[in-house]
């Protein structure tokens, strides 16, 4: 036992690192060839996010903010691709935009990937359009609460924003009924119910899909100023899962692999956090066993 | 053994390992893309007031499109003398070169090496001018050159921007007068002057911040925290249930304690003795139960970015898993269906 | 007056933005200090990218350690300016497509979405990733059940990290419904929507109250620390 605790003690971190690569990427192997994953039961705080989508009328307009950048992901990609996938399957209009730098590419990739791909008949400026990115922060969402058209004068296609026949009609941030942000630090979530949701008297309803260090601090502001929220990767797979099944064709077939990214990456998350409780749990007896021995040495 | 042979056995082992893979099924870490060709009738313009004019013409260009493999076999096995689907050498080479920097981020962990360090130089380089890039594209030209070179905008970048009106051009002019100030910190002499445009984002951001922190944060939280200490929840039936009624109570209970027992805590004008001292205690012990969810939901979001980049060596890269199905793996998915089924 | 000017500046463009938010008839100058902040903001990244090739410069003249990694540094920046500025290898868009500089700037196939896809991607996200690893080891190392508070923190991690994935349902899925709320998944949501949400709840308020306090202090001009030193004198 002390051989084993002595050598707990001067365990050296690559090993640590080692035991974390193959309990993530040993889960993905497993998935990744066998094509089975977790089943997933939903939190209200995910059912909420659903439930704002499916409540709007066919034909509204939803504002998405691509508020990430790639650093973020392998968190909030699987969530984007779902969000879209539920408005495009709903037949809402998309207005995409960007807060950070990054974020009109990933918002290219996934119109590429779930539009263009599976909803071949919606067309852009009609149905859906990438209004790319402004710098400025909580500035542009200040210009945006009274003219959204001069906040974001154009389309990453080059178009007037004044000119795309599906913003007919929208003059300020209000004019959607449902803002939606995918969230990855500052500016996102919380800056969007600061200056936005705040401002407009409860007239905006918004939801966020979250990175995990995020989630817990947007926890307070849930459901009263954010009608729901996809805390990290466990909220990507449980509305991904919710939208999967509200959609799933009635013939049986399986759910393009595409929309199960997050339900696959909850395999090397169980790896990785029972990792993570073993660490701890061996830190801590090593730690006490280091205390008796102190103590026993003392007296 | 010494460090610069521990690098050595690690390299071999990595360069032996893939190419062994690239000898087993269809290889690995290949890009198809599928050739577009476009062609388009440009009218003739007139000349007027805001556009050069330009005469009728033909403007022909082609594209390239990524494909999955799976495309290129099918393409391939109807004819195989086609060119319309084909490997990219252009993005396989980045395909690798993302590979490469992928597991010199990685190689960090062993020990600090030139590899890392040149993905970090990459990245510090590539991110700024990435940045400039979009900031010049995104915002520069339209609103900037949209509002004080706005013919020229419309004549070379964006043909349908609406002409500013005249307060939106002067409103430009100030802000290149800002941005032109804020540039002159780079100068050691004029860097005094650059205070000016940092006075303009300082006060703005103040002026933002006031309203939105009092509106969204400090009453709008307080109004969330003082709920009902009794919560009466109805059933379906419409009956008033006893647990869920206990437990909705007893949350909003906890909430107003532990918002006021952590409010104490930060209070630090007053000693924390007597009542006061035991109620900052009870709060720190609510911080305590944050720290510990922040901390489990930071782990989270660090293995699900971890994930993807393994999914991205192992399914982009090496091949070796198709969960999206993107192409027939014969030789993982044999070994799949041995060591799984 | 090299304070002073600041100084009077920040208190205008701040009240500009305060008063908007209460009267409509100045809601115009909100808006458009708004936007000229927004340019500023994008003018900005060329301060930060001035300031990266000046400190890049002077260690490659100097030859300091690591020079070869400036060079790098800057053949990288200069390389993804000029593809991405100059739009090489995109294609014109299809609807203005007489325009030279219409086409879309991060195009499919051009050199800028290939220094995004190859470059941008895998190194910014294996970077965030890495901290995987660390914070496993952190773990490992610093999580010690010393007292009561720490105590706390490790269960409600222990919670939060198995309720959180399908261990928790294999572990207490099999508690009868009366007990429910023990499960590890519905008591990891109870933690977050209870004590995490009262936690959090006070750090915002705090932050609220420190954030107005500071923001008012610059506009009525007593605080001004953001000069530099004797700022405040």
């Amino acid at each position: 036992m002390s051989g084993f605790i002595a050598t707990l003690e001067r365990l050296d971190r690559r090993w640590i690192f080692l035991a974390m690569a193959i309990a993530v990427a040993g889960p993905i192997v497993y998935i990744g060839i066998t094509g089975k994953t977790l089943p997933e039961t939903s939190t209200p705080a995910a059912q909420a996010v659903y439930d704002a989508i499916e409540a709007l009328p066919k034909g509204s307009r939803v504002l998405i903010s691509y508020d990430f950048d790639p650093g973020s992901s392998g968190e909030l990609l699987p969530m984007a691709t779902s969000l879209v996938h539920q408005c495009a399957a709903r037949d809402l209009k998309m207005v995409f935009i960007a807060l950070w730098p990054l974020g009109p590419q990933m918002v290219t990739d996934t119109i590429k990937r779930v539009i263009t791909a599976d909803f071949p008949q919606m067309k852009e400026g009609v149905d859906y359009v990438n209004l790319g990115f402004q710098s400025g922060n909580e500035a542009v969402m200040k210009v945006m609460l009274t003219d959204f058209k001069k906040a974001f004068p154009k389309s990453e296609k080059g178009t007037a924003t004044g000119q795309i026949p599906m913003l007919e009609g929208v003059t300020r941030v209000k004019d959607f009924p449902l803002l939606v942000t995918i969230s990855a630090g500052y500016p996102g979530a919380k800056e969007w119910i600061q200056y936005v949701v705040s401002s407009s008297g409860g007239e905006i309803t918004m939801v966020t899909g979250c990175t995990g260090v995020q989630t817990p601090q947007l926890f307070p502001y849930f459901p009263a100023q954010l009608r729901g929220m996809l805390g990290a990767i466990k909220g990507a797979a449980e509305y991904e899962s919710l939208v999967n099944a509200s959609l799933a064709p009635g013939d049986n077939s399986p759910v393009p692999p595409k929309y199960l990214e997050a339900q696959r990456r909850m395999g090397p998350q169980l790896g990785a956090h029972l990792l993570m409780v073993a660490l701890i749990i061996l830190g801590n007896i090593a730690f006490f066993a280091q205390r008796r021995e102190k103590a026993q040495v003392k007296s | 053994m010494s460090p610069s042979k521990s690098w050595i056995v690690i390299i071999a082992v990595i360069v032996a390992l893939v190419g062994i893979r690239l000898s087993i099924g269809q290889g690995m870490g290949k890009v198809y893309v599928e050739q577009v060709d476009t062609v388009v009738e440009v009218e003739a313009v007139a000349k007027t007031k805001d556009h050069d004019g330009s005469p009728a013409q033909t403007v022909k260009w082609t594209q390239f499109n990524g494909v999955e493999p799976n495309k290129y076999y099918a393409a391939q096995a109807t004819n195989p003398a086609q060119t319309v689907v084909t490997l990219s050498w252009p993005r396989t080479f980045g395909l690798w070169l993302g590979a490469f920097f992928t597991l010199a981020i990685f190689s960090f962990m062993y020990r600090d090496n030139p590899g890392y360090r040149l993905a970090e130089a990459v990245i510090i380089g590539v991110s700024a001018a990435y940045w400039m890039v979009i900031g010049f594209w995104d915002v520069v030209v339209p609103k900037l050159f949209g509002g004080i070179a706005h013919g020229f905008v419309i004549a070379n970048v964006l043909p349908t921007l609406p002409a500013p009106p005249t307060e939106q051009v002067i409103a430009m002019w100030f802000a290149l007068g800002l941005g032109g100030i804020l540039l002159m910190r780079l100068s050691s002499k004029g860097a005094w002057i650059s205070m000016w445009s940092l006075a303009f984002i300082i006060g703005v951001t103040a002026g933002l911040k006031i309203v939105s922190h009092v509106e969204s944060d400090l009453i709008a939280q307080s109004v969330a925290t003082f709920k009902p200490l009794i919560s009466p929840q109805a059933g379906a039936t419409g009956v008033i249930e006893l647990g869920p009624t206990v437990w909705a109570s007893l949350a909003n209970i906890l909430i107003v304690v532990g918002v006021l027992c952590c409010l104490t805590y930060f209070f630090f004008s007053v000693e924390h003795k007597g009542v006061v001292g035991r109620a900052a205690r009870v709060g720190i012990w609510y911080l305590m139960i944050t720290f510990g969810a922040a901390f489990g939901f930071t782990v989270m979001g660090r293995v699900a970015l971890l994930a993807a980049r393994v999914e991205f060596l192992f399914d982009d890269w090496l091949w070796l898993i198709d969960p999206a199905g993107k192409r027939v793996v014969e030789v993982a998915a044999a070994a799949g269906s041995f060591l799984f089924q | 007056m090299r304070r002073l000017i600041p100084m009077w500046i920040a208190i205008i463009a701040g009240f500009a933005m305060l008063f908007s938010a209460f009267f409509p008839v100045t809601e115009f100058f909100g808006e458009t200090f708004g936007e000229i902040f927004s340019v500023v903001a994008a003018i900005a990244y060329v301060l930060g990218a001035g300031s990266l090739a000046k400190i890049n410069l002077a260690k490659i003249s100097r030859r300091d350690q690591g020079w070869g990694y400036s060079a790098i540094t800057l053949f990288c920046f200069a390389a993804t300016l000029f593809v991405g500025l100059g739009k090489i290898g995109v294609p014109p868009n299809a609807q203005f497509a007489a325009l030279p500089w219409s086409g879309e700037k991060n195009a499919e196939g051009s050199a800028f979405a290939w220094i995004y896809e190859y470059g941008l991607v895998p190194i910014t996200s294996t970077m965030f990733a890495l901290l995987a690893f660390y914070v496993a080891s952190a773990a490992f190392r610093a999580f010690r059940a010393k007292n009561l508070e720490a105590i706390l923190l490790l269960s409600t991690a222990f919670i939060v990290l198995l309720g959180r994935t399908f261990a928790g349902v294999v572990l207490t899925g099999w508690f009868p419904d009366w007990a429910s709320g023990l499960r590890l998944e519905n008591l990891s949501v109870y933690i977050m929507q209870v004590f995490n949400t009262a936690g959090n709840r006070a750090i915002i308020i705090g932050i609220a109250l420190g954030v107005t306090a500071t923001s008012l202090r610059i506009l009525l001009g007593v605080d001004r620390s953001w000069m530099g030193s004797g700022g405040n004198s």
